[in-house]
C-alpha cells in the first residue's frame, strides 16, 4: 500500500428507499471541509438500484464527484454486496478517507469493509480534523501532517479519544447522524457523475432477504429519543403538559418527567427519568420545571446539553444546566414553541 | 482457619446481590403496603435455582453448601425481610426435613418438585396453646387401616396458604416413664395441600414481614396415606428440633441481612444529610453509633457463616445455630432501632424502608425459638 | 449444533476509567462485568441449546483475569470456555482483535458465532463484523430475534427505522443487541460447577492463519494520538431575563450548538 497514491476525501451517501440520509449529506459537508483543508475534493458514494437521480442533491449540498454504484442486486441493504461495491470501489479509486454514517447500516458496512480492505476504522466520531500525527513532535519519530485526527467518546463517555492511522488508507471513520452540519445548499450546482459496476455475482456470503417489517410509528421510547423535553412538578398539572408537548411536537422531541410527575399520576412510568426510572443521554434535555434532586440527575446527566428553566434560582438542577434560565415556564415555553416555529419555516 | 470466601462463594453473592438489586428491592415496599405475596419473585427464584440451594443435584437442587444457602437468604434479606424467609422457611423447614429424613420414594415425590421450585413448603408444629413448649402439641394422628387421620390446628405458619407441601407434627401415642410421668411421642407427616379435610384459618395481620403468607391450618379427620408418615414413628419431636436447629442459621441469616440492609442505608444517609451546615456523619455521636452497629454487624455475620459451616462439616450443630440465631436478631433489632433513630423524622416514614426492617427484625427475636429458647439451648450445652 | 460465543470482561464504566502511559486502558486497575451485549448473545445461544440441545463454547481475549467472565458464562450454562490470553496481543484495536479472534476460532468447530453487537469500552461494533471477514462467512448484525431452520439461520435484522427477516446459510456470524433477550441468571450450583470446569488456555501460537503483524499494539492500523477524562458536567450559564429574552436566548443556543 502506497500511502502517496490515495487522494480524495470519499463518504458513503447512505440511501434508504431511493431516499438520500440525512447523514449522507452531513457526510458531504464535512467531507468538503476536509477536502477543503487537504487540497482536494469530495466524493460521494451513492449504493443501490435505480438511484442515479439522487446524484442530483449530492452536488447540490456539496459533492464534486458521484460515484453511482447501481445494480439490482442492491436494491435493499445486505452486508455482503454493499461491502463488495464498497470495498470496489476503494481498490478503484483509492480515497485516502472514507467516511460512513454511524447508523445500523454504516456500523455493520463500515467494519465489513475496513477489514476487507485492511485499514483502520474509527467508530462513532464526535469531530474530525486534519492534523498531524504525532500531535506534538516526538524525537525520533516521524511527525506524519495531513492526517486524519478522528476524535470520539469511549469507555461510555467517560473518556475523549483522539485516533489516527497512519500507515493505513484510506483512513476510515464512521460518524453519528446529527453531529455533522450539511453544507447550504447550491441549487443548480452539479457534480460529475461516474457509473462504476464491479459486478455482482452471488456467493456464499448473500444472504437472504425474506421480509421487510417497517416500522409503525409507536410511542417513541424515551431512551432513543435525540431531544426530551422534560417536565417536573413545576408544570403545575397534567393539562398544562401540553405547553411542553407543543414544544416537543416543533423540536421533534419527546416528552418525558420526574418522578414527582409520575407519582402524582399526571404521566406513565416508562416516561420517567430517575435513578428509579430511565438513564437518558439525548443530545438535549429541557428540564422544565425540575428542581433537580440527585435521584433525577443521575438519570440525565450525561445529556450532552441540558437547558433548565425553573422559576427558584436556587433549585439544584442549575447546578447541571449548561444553561439555566430563571423564569417562569408557562411564559417562556409557549412562547418559545411560537418563535421555533417560525425559525424552523424560514429554514 | 480461613476467613476469606472463596472466589466460588464470593460469585454466588454476586449473583444473589445482583437478583436481589434487581428484581426483590424495587417490590419490597409495595409487598409490605399490600400484604401480597410476592408470587412472581417465588417463581424468578425458582427459575434461578434459589429454592434448592443445598438440596442434592440428583434430587433436582443446586448441591451447594449450606454457607451458600445462608448468603442467599441473607443478600435477598438486606433488601427484603419477607422474601428472605419465604426462602428459609421453603428450605430449611421443609425442604431439609425430608432430605435428611424421607424415604428414597418421598424423596422424589417431594424433594424433586419442592428444590426445583415448582413446589413450594411449609412446616406445621406451633400451635395455640404449643409455642415455646412444643410438646404441648394436640394435633393428633391416629392409623385407620392404610392411612392417618389427622385432627387439630397449627398456627402462625410461615407460607401458609402459599405452600404445596407441608411438614406437620402430630401425636402419635403416649409412653409412661418409670416414674409414672406420661410424655406424648410425636410424629411427623408430610400433607399436601388440597387433601380433603385440610383447611386454612384466618390469614395473620402481622408488625412485618407482611408479604409472609402467615396462617392457620387446620386439620378435621384430614385423611393422608400411611407412606406420608416422615421418619420414624414416635421419633417426631427430634425431627423437630434437628430441622429447627437448620432453621435456625436461616433466620439468623435473615436478621443479619436485616441489620446489614439497615446499616447500609444509614450510612448512606447520614452522608447526605446536612444539618447546622454539615452532613450528620460528621458528628462523632453518628460516627461513633455507626461504628458500634458495624462491629455488631460483622461479628453476627462471623457467627452465622460459622454455624453454616458447622452444618456442612458436623453431625450436630445445635449451639452453634442458636448462638448465631440469638445474637443475629438482638443485633438486627438494635441496629434497625439505631437506623430509624439516625434517620430523625425520615426514618419513621414508610418510604424510607429502615422502619420496614425495623418491623421486619422483630419476628427474628421470636420466631422458630425465641431468644429465650436459645438461651436455654445454649446454657443447657455448658451446663450439661 | 456447536455454538460459538464471543464475550468480553470489560471494565464497568459506572466506575471510572484508568490509563497506561501509552493511552491504552489500563485494564487490570477496574471494576469488571461481561459485556451487557456479549450477555444478551450468550442467551441466546442458551436458548438455541435449550431448543435445539446446541454444545455451547465461550471465547474471550483478554487478560488472564478475563477467566471470571468465562466461569460467569458456564454457570449461565456454556459449556466450554476458551480464553486467548498472551502479552502479545495487548493493546489491540478492532482489526487486530478480530484477526485474533478469528486466529483463534479457526480451532473449533462452529456452525453459528454469535458476538455482541459493541462492547461498552470500545463501544464501536466493529470486531464482530471484521472477525467474519477474517473467516469469509456472512454475518448478520443487529439481530432482534434468532432461529434456526434446518441448515440456515433466520434472523430478524433491526435498522433505524425497520427490520428485515434474514436466512442465511451457516457457518455465519450474528451480533446481538442487549435489547434481545432478558438475560438469565447464574444458578448457584452452575457457579461451582464452572470453578470445576477446564478453561482451555490459548496464546499466540495457537492462533491460526494469523500473521505476527496482524496482532496488538504493533499490529494496529488505528492508534491514539490522545486520551483524556471527559470533565464531569458542572454548572454552565444561568441567566435571569424577561420572557422573550429567556426565548431568544435559548434559540441562540440551540442555533449555535447546531440542535435547530
Amino acid at each position: 500500500m502506497n500511502i502517496q497514491d490515495y487522494k480524495g476525501v470519499f463518504v458513503f451517501a447512505q440511501q434508504v428507499d431511493n431516499e438520500l440520509s440525512g447523514i449522507a449529506l452531513e457526510l458531504v459537508g464535512k467531507g468538503k471541509d476536509l477536502a477543503k483543508d487537504l487540497g482536494t475534493e469530495v466524493t460521494a458514494v451513492l449504493v443501490g438500484s435505480g438511484v442515479k437521480a439522487l446524484a442530483d442533491t449530492l452536488g447540490e449540498y456539496g459533492a464534486d464527484k458521484v460515484i453511482v454504484v447501481d445494480d439490482p442486486e442492491l436494491a435493499e441493504y445486505r452486508t455482503e454486496p454493499y461491502a463488495h461495491a464498497l470495498s470496489s470501489v476503494i481498490n478503484e479509486f483509492k480515497p485516502e478517507i472514507f467516511l460512513v454514517g454511524a447508523t445500523a447500516i454504516g456500523r455493520d458496512l463500515g467494519p465489513r469493509v475496513s477489514a476487507r480492505i485492511h485499514t483502520g476504522l474509527t467508530a462513532d466520531c464526535t469531530q474530525l480534523d486534519i492534523g498531524d500525527f504525532p500531535i506534538n513532535p516526538i524525537p525520533g519519530k516521524e511527525q506524519l501532517h495531513n492526517q486524519l485526527l478522528m476524535t470520539r467518546p469511549a469507555f461510555g463517555g467517560n473518556t475523549i479519544a483522539t485516533i489516527a492511522c497512519p500507515e493505513f488508507r484510506p483512513q476510515m471513520a464512521t460518524v453519528r447522524p446529527g453531529v455533522m452540519q450539511k453544507a447550504p445548499r447550491e441549487e443548480g450546482r452539479k457534480a460529475e457523475v461516474i457509473e462504476f459496476n464491479p459486478g455482482f455475482t452471488p456467493n456464499d456470503k448473500y444472504v437472504e432477504i425474506l421480509k421487510v417489517v417497517k416500522a409503525v410509528s409507536d410511542v417513541a421510547d424515551i431512551m432513543d429519543a435525540k431531544i426530551l423535553v422534560s417536565g417536573g412538578r413545576g408544570v403545575g398539572s397534567p393539562e398544562n403538559f401540553k405547553i411542553l408537548e407543543d414544544l416537543a411536537e416543533v423540536l421533534g422531541a419527546t416528552v418525558s418527567c420526574s418522578r414527582a410527575v409520575v407519582d402524582a399520576g399526571w404521566k406513565p412510568k416508562d416516561l420517567q427519568v430517575g435513578q428509579t426510572g430511565k438513564t437518558v443521554r439525548p443530545n438535549v434535555y429541557f428540564a422544565i420545571g425540575i428542581s433537580g434532586a440527585i435521584q433525577h440527575v443521575a438519570g440525565m446527566e450525561e445529556s450532552d446539553i441540558i437547558i433548565a428553566i425553573n422559576k427558584d434560582e436556587t433549585a439544584p438542577i442549575f447546578e447541571v444546566a449548561d444553561f439555566g434560565i430563571v423564569g417562569d415556564l408557562n411564559k417562556i415555553v409557549p412562547a418559545l414553541t411560537e418563535k421555533l416555529k417560525v425559525e424552523m419555516a424560514n429554514k | 482457619m480461613d476467613f476469606m470466601l472463596s472466589k466460588q462463594h464470593e460469585m454466588a453473592r454476586t449473583l444473589f446481590k445482583e437478583f436481589a438489586e434487581k428484581e426483590v428491592k424495587p417490590l419490597a415496599q409495595e409487598v409490605d403496603e399490600t400484604e401480597v405475596f410476592p408470587r412472581g419473585t417465588v417463581e424468578k427464584m425458582a427459575k434461578a435455582g434459589f429454592l434448592g440451594i443445598p438440596v442434592p443435584k440428583e434430587y433436582g437442587g443446586q448441591g451447594c453448601d449450606p454457607l451458600t444457602y445462608a448468603m442467599c437468604v441473607e443478600e435477598l434479606s438486606k433488601v427484603c425481610g419477607t422474601t428472605g424467609v419465604i426462602v428459609s422457611a421453603h428450605t430449611s423447614l421443609c425442604c431439609d426435613p425430608i432430605m435428611t429424613y424421607g424415604t428414597e420414594e418421598q424423596k422424589q415425590k417431594y424433594l424433586v418438585p419442592l428444590a426445583k421450585g415448582e413446589k413450594l413448603g411449609a412446616f406445621g408444629l406451633t400451635e395455640p396453646g404449643a409455642g415455646t413448649d412444643a410438646q404441648g402439641q394436640q394435633t393428633k394422628a391416629v392409623l385407620e387401616g392404610d392411612e392417618w387421620v389427622l385432627n387439630g390446628s397449627k398456627i402462625f405458619i410461615t407460607n401458609g396458604k402459599e405452600a404445596d407441601v407441608y411438614v406437620i407434627f402430630a401425636v402419635t401415642g403416649v409412653v409412661t416413664d418409670k416414674k409414672g410421668r406420661s410424655k406424648k411421642l410425636i410424629s411427623a407427616f408430610i400433607v399436601e395441600k388440597g387433601t380433603p379435610g385440610f383447611t386454612f384459618g384466618t390469614k395473620e395481620k402481622k408488625m412485618g414481614i407482611r408479604g409472609s403468607s402467615t396462617y392457620e391450618l387446620i386439620f378435621t379427620d384430614c385423611r393422608i396415606p400411611k407412606e406420608n408418615l416422615l421418619g420414624q414413628e414416635g421419633k417426631g419431636f427430634g425431627i423437630a428440633m434437628h430441622t429447627l436447629d437448620g432453621g435456625r442459621i436461616g433466620i439468623a441469616a435473615q436478621a443479619l441481612g436485616l441489620a446489614e440492609g439497615a446499616l447500609d442505608r444509614t450510612v448512606e444517609y447520614v452522608k447526605e444529610r446536612k444539618q447546622f451546615g454539615r452532613a450528620i456523619g460528621a458528628f462523632q455521636n453518628t460516627q461513633f453509633q455507626l461504628a458500634d452497629m458495624a462491629t455488631k454487624v460483622q461479628a453476627a455475620q462471623l457467627l452465622v457463616y460459622k454455624a453454616a459451616m458447622a452444618k456442612a462439616t458436623q453431625k450436630v450443630y445445635s449451639i452453634e445455630a442458636a448462638t448465631a440465631k440469638l445474637y443475629a436478631a438482638e443485633v438486627a433489632m438494635e441496629v434497625t432501632t439505631k437506623a430509624v433513630q439516625l434517620h430523625g423524622g425520615y426514618g419513621y416514614i414508610r418510604e424510607y424502608d429502615v422502619e420496614r426492617m425495623m418491623r421486619d427484625a422483630k419476628i427474628t427475636e421470636i420466631y422458630e425459638g425465641t431468644s429465650e429458647v436459645q438461651r436455654m439451648v445454649i446454657s443447657g450445652a455448658l451446663l450439661k | 449444533m456447536k455454538i460459538v460465543v464471543c464475550i468480553k470482561q470489560v471494565p464497568d464504566t459506572k466506575g471510572g476509567v484508568k490509563f497506561n502511559p501509552d493511552g491504552t486502558l489500563d485494564r487490570g486497575a477496574m471494576l469488571t462485568i461481561m459485556n451487557p451485549d456479549d450477555k444478551a448473545g450468550l442467551e441466546a445461544a442458551l436458548r438455541l441449546k435449550d431448543k435445539y440441545d446446541a454444545e455451547v463454547t465461550v471465547v474471550t481475549m483478554g487478560l488472564p483475569k478475563a477467566e471470571e467472565v468465562l466461569r460467569e458464562a458456564i454457570a449461565m450454562g456454556a459449556d466450554k470456555g476458551v480464553l486467548v490470553t498472551d502479552r502479545v496481543l495487548g493493546g489491540a484495536d478492532t482489526w487486530a482483535t478480530s484477526q485474533t479472534l478469528a486466529g483463534a476460532i479457526r480451532n473449533l468447530e462452529y456452525d453459528l458465532i454469535i458476538t455482541g453487537r459493541q462492547a461498552i469500552d470500545g463501544d464501536t461494533a466493529q470486531v464482530g463484523p471484521q472477525i467474519s471477514e477474517h473467516l469469509g462467512i456472512p454475518v448478520i448484525s443487529y439481530a432482534q430475534k434468532i432461529e434456526i431452520e434446518g441448515d440456515s439461520v433466520i434472523v430478524e435484522r433491526q435498522f433505524d427505522d425497520r427490520y428485515h427477516v434474514l436466512k442465511a446459510k451457516m457457518p455465519c456470524l450474528i451480533t446481538a443487541l442487549a435489547e434481545l433477550n432478558e438475560p438469565r441468571y447464574m444458578t448457584p450450583g452452575g457457579i461451582f460447577d464452572a470453578y470445576n470446569a477446564e478453561i482451555t488456555v490459548w496464546g499466540r501460537a495457537n492462533l491460526v492463519n494469523v500473521e505476527d503483524s496482524n496482532l496488538g499494539l504493533k499490529g494496529s492500523p488505528t492508534q491514539i494520538a490522545k486520551a483524556s477524562d471527559k470533565v464531569r458536567k458542572g454548572a454552565g450559564e444561568k441567566v435571569n431575563l424577561d420572557a422573550a429574552e429567556s426565548v431568544d436566548y435559548i434559540i441562540d443556543k440551540l442555533k449555535v450548538k447546531h440542535v435547530i
